[in-house]
C-alpha cells in the first residue's frame, strides 16, 4: 500500500526558560490512502505536538527534525508559502475544543467559505453555496439557515461538525483529527464518528485520529500507534493490537480499559498507575521502566527501539513472548 | 481546571529579585526615590525660598550662578519651586489615592462578596463615572472653593470606580477559591472571611492599582492647578508654574520646560515602577 | 427590542436620574443663599425675587427638583448671570468645537494606538515592541497640557507650522479649520493613544493565542488574514469599550487643550464659568457633560453589541 503521509524520525523539542524540552522523539508513522491511523497515549505524551508539527503549526519556540512527506513532498523545512498552500487544502485539522476553535465573531458560513476562497479562489456566492453543501455533508440540519449562524448559536456537536466541514472543504488528502470527540457528550460522539467514517468512505480521505479513547479506536481505526512519553512504543493493525498487545504499556491500557471495543463510555488511558515521566530524563533506559511490571535489567541501561515490521514494538521484554 | 487553591502570597523575596533584575525598574525606582527625597527635604535642600521674588534677577537662564535651572518672571528660583512643587504633587497624589482606597476598597469587597448589593454599587460607580474628574473638580471648586485639598478629593472620587472594579473582580476570584470556600462552609463570619482571607490576598492588586493611580493623580493635580482650580498661587505647584510660564514662555522657555519635565519624570518613574511591580507579582500579566 | 438593550437603557436612565439629583443637590450646596449665588452681582430685591420665582426656591425641594428637571428637559438651562445670554445657546455654540476636537483626537489616537498595539503584539520580543511600549509609557506619563505648550512654543511659534491658537469654523473654511485643530487633536489624543495601544497589545496577545487563531492557521490563511481579520476583529471589541471608559478622561483633556489653544469650546466655557462664578452655566455644563457621558457610553455599548455577535444574539434570545 502506498503511503499518503510518511513520517520518519520526527523529533520535536521546545526552547523553554528551563532549557530545551523534548516532546517528541524519533516518531515514525505511515498512513495509506483512505486509511485511518489512530494515535493513542495518555495526556502529555506528545500526540498533539506530533500532529501540529506535520504541517508546521508549532510555535516558533519549537525545533522540529526528521521528515514528513505528503505524497512524496517533504514538508519539514518547506518554506512558509508552500506550507500555507498545503494547510487546509491537502492536510486539514480538526481540534479538540469545538467551543473555542471557531472564531466567535464570524458566521460559520464565512469561516468555511474562507478556506474555499483562499485555496480555490471561489467567489463569495460560490463559497456560500459550497458551504451549505458541506454543512449538509456533515449532517447539519437546515444548513441553509445554519450557514449564517454564529458559532455560539450552535451546540458543541454542531460546532464540531462545522469544524469538519471546514476541514474537508478542499477535499484534503489527510485529515488530522486531534481528539475530535473528547469534549463532547457520549451521545454526540457517535454522530461525529459516523461523519468521519462517511468521509473516509465517500471521499477516500486518510485520517489521523488522535484519541484517548480505545472505544473510538476500535470503532474507526485501521492501524494504531501507541505513544508513550514522546515515542511510539507499539504499532499494529487494529485487530492485531487488540488481540495480541505486546508492549506492557499497551496491555496496561487495554487492561485498564476492559470495555475496549465497546462504545464510548470506556475508561480513559490516564488510569494506569504511576507518573508520566518527562521525556529524556533517562536517555539510556526505557522510559516506561518505572511503571513497568515486566522490567528486566536491560530496561534500565538501554533504550529499546521500535522494530520496523507490521507489528512494530519497542520493548526488551514483551508480554506473551517469553 | 482551575489552579491550585493555595493562598497565593507570592514570595516577597522572589518579587524583589524579579524587580531588581529589571534595569528599567531600577532606574524608575532610583528616580522615584530621588524625587521623594527632593520633595520631603525641600525646605533643607532648596537653594532659595520658593516664593521669594527677586525682580532684578528675573528671567535668569539655566546655569546662572545660584539658579541652576534659571528664574521666572519674578526672579523666583525655578529649581526651588520645582522641589516644593514636587512636594505638593506627591501630597495631592497620596491624598487622592488614599481617598479612593478608603472608599473604594470596602465598596469593592462588598460588591464582590455580597451579590445583593453588587448592582447597587455598580450603579454608584456608573454615577461617579458620569462626572469626569475635571467636571467634578469644577463643581467642587464652585461649591467649596479651589484648594489643594479639594483638588485631591475631586481626583480621589474620580478614581473610586477603578478601585471598586479591581477589588471587586479580585474578590470574586478569591471567593471561588477552595480555601475561602472552605472558610465560608466552616461558618466563618463574613467580616472574618473578608478581613482575614480576601483582603490580605487582594493586597497585591490593590498595591498595583495604587502605584498606577498615584501618577494619574499627580497629572490631575497639575492640570487642575494649571487651570487655577487646584493649588492657589503663590504656593508653588508644578501646574501653576506652567500656567504662569505660559505667558512668558517665548522669553523664558526654561520656566515652562523644566516643571513639565519634572512632572513627566515623576509620573514616568511611578508608571515604570507600577508596571514592573505588576509584572513581578504576576509574570503572566506582563503582557498587559 | 432586545432584552439586553432594554436593560442597558434602564441602567442608563437610572444613572441619568441619579446624576440629575447630584447636580440639583450640588446647586443647593452652593455657599450662601442660592438666589444670591444665582443672581451674581445683580442683587436688587426685584431680580432676587425673579430668580426665586424662576428656580422656585421657596417651594418644597421636591417641587424644586421637578421644576429643575422639567426646565432642563425642555432645554431651558437658565441664563448666564454674567451676560444674561441663555445658557443653552452658549452651549450650543461651544459644543461643536469640542465634539470636532474630540472626534479628531479619537481618530488620531485610534489609528496610532491600534497600529502600535498590533505591531507590539505581533513583533513580540523584538525592538519594535520595545519601542512601542516605551512610547506608550511616555504617552501615559507626559502631562498633555505641557506637551501642548511645548508644541505651541516649538512647532507653532518657532517653526510656524501650525497656528498657535484660535479657531475657524469648519463650514467657513474646512482647510483652515483642520489646520487649527490638527495640533490640539494630536495633543489631546496622546494619552488615549497610549491607553489604546496597551489595550490593543494585550488583547491582541490574548487573541493570537486563542484556539481559533490556530484554526485559522491550520486553514492555510495568510498572516495578514490571520492577524488582520481573525485576531484584530476580536481585539477591537475590547478597544471600543476602552474608548467608552476613557471618555471622561477625554472630556477632561479637552477642557485643558481648549484652554491652551484658546479654542472657543465647551472647556473654555467651563473654566470661564468657574472663574466668573457663573453658577447657572456651571450647573448646565456639569449636567450636559454627565448626560453626554451616559448617552455616549450607551451608544458605545450598542456599537459593542454590533461588533460582537455574542452579545447581540444573547440579547435577542
Ligand atoms: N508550546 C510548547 N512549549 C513547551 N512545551 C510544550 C508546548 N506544547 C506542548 N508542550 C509539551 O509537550 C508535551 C506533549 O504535549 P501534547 O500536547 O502533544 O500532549 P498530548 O499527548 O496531546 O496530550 P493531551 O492528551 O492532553 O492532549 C507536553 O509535556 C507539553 O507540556
Ligand atoms: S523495555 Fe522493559 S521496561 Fe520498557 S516496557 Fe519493555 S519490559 Fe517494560
Ligand atoms: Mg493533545
Amino acid at each position: 500500500m502506498s503511503s499518503v503521509l510518511e513520517v520518519r524520525d520526527l523529533s520535536v523539542s521546545f526552547r523553554t526558560e528551563d532549557g530545551s524540552l523534548s516532546a517528541v522523539d524519533r516518531v515514525s508513522l505511515e498512513v495509506g490512502a483512505s486509511e485511518v491511523l489512530a494515535i493513542v497515549g495518555e495526556s502529555g505524551c506528545g500526540k498533539s505536538v506530533t500532529a501540529m508539527s506535520l504541517a508546521g503549526l508549532l510555535p516558533r519556540s519549537a525545533r522540529v527534525d526528521g521528515s514528513v512527506r505528503l505524497d512524496g513532498v517533504e514538508l519539514i523545512g518547506a518554506d512558509k508559502r508552500t506550507l500555507r498552500s498545503i494547510r487546509g487544502r491537502e492536510i486539514a485539522y480538526i481540534f479538540q475544543e469545538p467551543m473555542t476553535s471557531l472564531n466567535p465573531v464570524f458566521t460559520v458560513g464565512s469561516q468555511i467559505g474562507e478556506v474555499l476562497r483562499t485555496h480555490l479562489g471561489a467567489s463569495r456566492q460560490a463559497a456560500r453555496a459550497r458551504s451549505i453543501e458541506l454543512l449538509k455533508l456533515v449532517g447539519i440540519p437546515s444548513a441553509e439557515r445554519r450557514v449564517d449562524d454564529y458559532p455560539h448559536q450552535l451546540s458543541g456537536g454542531m460546532r464540531q461538525r462545522v469544524m469538519i466541514a471546514m476541514a474537508v472543504a478542499c477535499d484534503p488528502k489527510v485529515l488530522i483529527a486531534d481528539e475530535p470527540t473528547t469534549a463532547l457528550d457520549v451521545t454526540i460522539q457517535a454522530g461525529i464518528l459516523d461523519v468521519l467514517r462517511g468521509l473516509r468512505e465517500r471521499l477516500g480521505t486518510s485520517i489521523v485520529l488522535i484519541t484517548h479513547d480505545l472505544g473510538v479506536v476500535a470503532d474507526l481505526a485501521d492501524r494504531v500507534a501507541v505513544m508513550y512519553a514522546g515515542r511510539v512504543v507499539e504499532t499494529a493493525e487494529v485487530h492485531e493490537l487488540f488481540a495480541h498487545p505486546q508492549h506492557p504499556y499497551t496491555t496496561g491500557l487495554l487492561g485498564a480499559s476492559p470495555a475496549a471495543g465497546r462504545h464510548a463510555d470506556t475508561h480513559r488511558l490516564d488510569e494506569i498507575p504511576g507518573l508520566v515521566p518527562t521525556l529524556s530524563v533517562q536517555p539510556d533506559a526505557c522510559t516506561f521502566a518505572d511503571r513497568c511490571g515486566q522490567a528486566v535489567d536491560t530496561c534500565t541501561t538501554s533504550q529499546p527501539q521500535l522494530t520496523r515490521s507490521d507489528h512494530g514494538l519497542a520493548c526488551w521484554n514483551p508480554v506473551g513472548v517469553s | 481546571m482551575t489552579t491550585v487553591a493555595v493562598p497565593i502570597r507570592t514570595n516577597r523575596r522572589k518579587i524583589a529579585r524579579r524587580i531588581l533584575r529589571n534595569p528599567l525598574a531600577i532606574t524608575g525606582l532610583v528616580v522615584l526615590v530621588l524625587a521623594i527625597v527632593l520633595a520631603v527635604f525641600a525646605n533643607v535642600l532648596a537653594p532659595h525660598e520658593p516664593t521669594q521674588t527677586q525682580l532684578d534677577q528675573a528671567f535668569a537662564p539655566p546655569g546662572t550662578a545660584g539658579h541652576l535651572l534659571g528664574t521666572d518672571d519674578l526672579g523666583r528660583d525655578v529649581l526651588s519651586r520645582i522641589m516644593f512643587g514636587l512636594r505638593a504633587s506627591l501630597h495631592v497624589g497620596l491624598l487622592a489615592v488614599a481617598t479612593s482606597l478608603v472608599i473604594g476598597v470596602p465598596l469593592g469587597l462588598m460588591a464582590g462578596y455580597f451579590r445583593a448589593i453588587d448592582a447597587l454599587i455598580s450603579r454608584l460607580t456608573d454615577l461617579v463615572l458620569a462626572f469626569p474628574f475635571l467636571i467634578l473638580a469644577v463643581g467642587l471648586a464652585a461649591i467649596r472653593g479651589a484648594s489643594l485639598g479639594n483638588a485631591a478629593i475631586a481626583i480621589g472620587i474620580a478614581q473610586i470606580p477603578g478601585v471598586i472594579r479591581i477589588v471587586r473582580s479580585e474578590t470574586l476570584r478569591l471567593k471561588s477559591l477552595d480555601f475561602v470556600a472552605a472558610a465560608i462552609v466552616e461558618g466563618a463570619s463574613d467580616a472574618w472571611v473578608l478581613g482575614r482571607h480576601i483582603l490580605p490576598n487582594a493586597a497585591s492588586v490593590i498595591i498595583v492599582q495604587a502605584t498606577v493611580a498615584i501618577p494619574a493623580a499627580i497629572l490631575g493635580e497639575a492640570v487642575l492647578s494649571f487651570l487655577g482650580l487646584g493649588i492657589q498661587p503663590p504656593a508653588p505647584s508644578l501646574g501653576t508654574m506652567l500656567s504662569d510660564a505660559q505667558q512668558f514662555a517665548a522669553r523664558a522657555p526654561w520656566a515652562a520646560v523644566m516643571p513639565g519635565l519634572a512632572i513627566m519624570l515623576l509620573t514616568l518613574a511611578f508608571n515604570i515602577v507600577g508596571d514592573s511591580l505588576r509584572d513581578a507579582l504576576d509574570p503572566k500579566a506582563s503582557r498587559r | 427590542m432586545s432584552r439586553y438593550l432594554l436593560h442597558r437603557l434602564w441602567q442608563s436612565a437610572v444613572t441619568l436620574i441619579l446624576a440629575t439629583i447630584v447636580v440639583f443637590a450640588g446647586v443647593r450646596a452652593l455657599p450662601g443663599d442660592p438666589a444670591l449665588a444665582l443672581a451674581g452681582e445683580d442683587r436688587d430685591p426685584e431680580s432676587l425675587r425673579a430668580i426665586r420665582e424662576q428656580y422656585g426656591l421657596d417651594d418644597s425641594w421636591l417641587v424644586q427638583f421637578w421644576q429643575f428637571v422639567s426646565h432642563a428637559a425642555r432645554g431651558d438651562l437658565g441664563q448666564s448671570i454674567r451676560t444674561g445670554e441663555p445658557v443653552n445657546g452658549m452651549i450650543a455654540g461651544a459644543l461643536p468645537v469640542t465634539i470636532e476636537l474630540s472626534v479628531l483626537a479619537i481618530l488620531v489616537a485610534g489609528v496610532i494606538g491600534v497600529g502600535a498595539g498590533v505591531i507590539a503584539a505581533v513583533r513580540r520580543g523584538r525592538p519594535a515592541e520595545w519601542a512601542a511600549n516605551a512610547l506608550a509609557l511616555l504617552g501615559l506619563s507626559v502631562p498633555n497640557f505641557w506637551l501642548g505648550l511645548m508644541a505651541i512654543l516649538y512647532l507653532s511659534v518657532a517653526l510656524g507650522l501650525f497656528p498657535a491658537s484660535g479657531f475657524v469654523p469648519f463650514f467657513t473654511n474646512p482647510v483652515a479649520n483642520l489646520h487649527h485643530l490638527v495640533l490640539p487633536a494630536m495633543i489631546l489624543g496622546t494619552g488615549l493613544a497610549a491607553v489604546i495601544m496597551r489595550q490593543t497589545r494585550s488583547s491582541m496577545l490574548d487573541a493570537l493565542s486563542a484556539d481559533y487563531i490556530r484554526t485559522a492557521e491550520a486553514k492555510g490563511l495568510s498572516p495578514r488574514a490571520v492577524i488582520g481579520r481573525h485576531a484584530l476583529r476580536n481585539s477591537l471589541i475590547v478597544v471600543v469599550t476602552i474608548v467608552g471608559l476613557q471618555l471622561g478622561a477625554l472630556i477632561s483633556g479637552a477642557v485643558v487643550t481648549e484652554r491652551i489653544f484658546a479654542l472657543p469650546g465647551f472647556g473654555k466655557l467651563t473654566v470661564d464659568a468657574v472663574f466668573q462664578r457663573d453658577y447657572p452655566v456651571i450647573q448646565a455644563v456639569v449636567l450636559v457633560t454627565a448626560t453626554a457621558y451616559i448617552v455616549i457610553n450607551l451608544l458605545v455599548d450598542l456599537l459593542y453589541s454590533v461588533i460582537d455577535p455574542r452579545i447581540r444574539v444573547r440579547g435577542e434570545s
